[in-house]
């Protein structure tokens, strides 16, 4: 039994299923090799020969080089993977959903301090677009 | 049953339901918890901490997730168990957290796969694994910063990073497999149970930031309410309503079926922000338990 795609109705969300994962493994799998960390310091050394040794699609890389948040979900990243690139730069979680977000680190902290963003006008991609955001 | 047990066996006597929300384990890390951003997160742990200590218990079965850590995408385990006699601490990216390596309880553990698998319940085996913040997190909130854990964990590892991951309903009847599979263990031991991640969060995607107390608060009070029915939320309900990550909470459902029907919470304390997420912790007793 598979269960409807009925999730695709959220707005400004990604999810990791059979579809991405086909997509995304390659991707992924460079993400976990930050794990390591002698292939942290080889990625810093030379972020794109170090992607030579992944079998990543040249959107893949582009999204990877420009540490495109977004771009990198769409093309099959999944967040606890692709959070180590982040790792590897010295950035948090925080920092990353504010980027993805696209506001500010100091505003993105303050909507968090405020309660997070609100879940009114922002269930299905339809709320969303007509504006009822309180978020 | 009238008859006197003549063999002494294992019990589960408490769960704990816990947000393993990885800035919470550092900010432990870095001693930072009395500033004024985590001092209120804090302070609500504190009673946590008084009532593990003084239940001590034998062992405790630590529900959570793996983040690419232990396991990549190569090979996704939906539930699996930990019999190792000890789990070292994970480097997660950024080098391993400062906190002692887990025990094992081999002996309790092996129990549970044979018991559980010949009940239906096909669990993979982990005879090697490090473990992440989604086990090391919960234990640093509930016993803070000793030299070694108090007690012996074993880890109990469920999918929630590729969609989709089990269901409330099934994690709840493996919660209920548990609770048998302890109570046909042959010695007196006192077993707590954890129930990891959660609550409202979603860490990706425009939509970063999302928090849904009032969903939280009915997950809260529905943990004694109607466990039942929480078990019928749907992925996507999880998903629209507490965030894409806020899915974790069908973890929650395998220490809740592992307790008895009539169990009693005993304490619940609740936090908006941890970093992304709304920390959440709840703990129950069983009646019965002694």
């Amino acid at each position: 039994m598979t269960d409807s795609r009925d999730y695709e109705t959220i707005p400004g969300t990604y999810v990791y299923d059979a579809r991405r994962g086909r997509q995304g493994y390659a991707l992924n799998m460079f993400c976990m090799s930050l794990n390591v960390a002698e292939n942290r310091r080889k990625f810093k050394a030379d972020e794109a020969a170090y992607l030579d040794g992944f079998a990543l699609t040249e959107e893949q890389r582009r999204t990877v080089l420009k540490r495109d948040w977004i771009g990198m979900l769409k093309v099959g990243g999944n967040i606890y993977y692709t959070i180590k690139i982040a790792f590897c730069d010295g950035l948090t979680f925080q920092d990353v959903a504010s980027m993805m977000s696209g506001v500010s680190k100091e505003e993105y902290a303050k909507m968090m301090l405020a309660g997070g963003r609100s879940a009114e006008g922002n269930r299905y991609k339809d709320d969303a677009k007509a504006g009822h955001s309180r978020g | 049953m009238t008859r006197k047990r003549a063999i002494p066996v294992a019990r589960i006597v408490a769960g704990i339901a816990c947000s393993h929300v990885p800035a919470i384990g550092v900010a432990m890390d870095r001693g930072v918890t009395a500033t004024p951003y985590w001092e209120s997160l804090f302070k609500g742990y504190e009673p946590a901490r008084q009532w593990l200590a003084k239940l001590a218990p034998d062992v405790a079965i630590v529900v959570y997730n793996d983040h690419a850590n232990a396991f990549s995408l190569q090979i996704i385990p939906t539930f699996l168990i930990g019999v190792a006699d000890r789990f070292p601490i994970a480097d997660e990216g950024f080098g391993p957290r400062p906190v002692p390596v887990v025990q094992g309880h081999p002996a309790l553990a092996w129990h549970l796969t044979e018991s559980l698998i010949l009940d239906e319940f096909d669990m993979t085996i982990a005879n090697e694994m490090p473990v992440d913040h989604g086990l090391t997190v919960p234990l640093s909130i509930t016993c803070g910063q000793p030299p070694q854990w108090p007690f012996p964990v074993i880890p109990l590892c469920v999918n929630v990073v590729q969609y989709p991951p089990p269901t409330g309903a099934r994690c709840f009847k493996l919660g209920q497999a548990i609770a048998r599979a302890v109570a046909s263990f042959d010695q007196d031991l006192r077993v707590v149970i954890y129930g990891t991640g959660g609550m409202s969060h979603q860490l990706q995607g425009e939509r970063a930031g999302l928090i849904n107390r009032d969903f939280d608060k009915a997950f809260l009070d529905g943990m004694t309410k109607d466990p039942l029915a929480l078990t019928r939320i749907t992925h996507t309900e999880y998903m629209r309503e507490a965030g894409s990550e806020g899915v974790e909470m069908v973890m929650w459902h395998i220490m809740r079926g592992a307790l008895d029907a009539d169990a009693a919470e005993v304490y619940r304390h609740y936090h908006v922000p941890a970093s992304n997420t709304a920390a959440g912790l709840m703990i129950m007793e069983n009646r019965r338990a002694t």
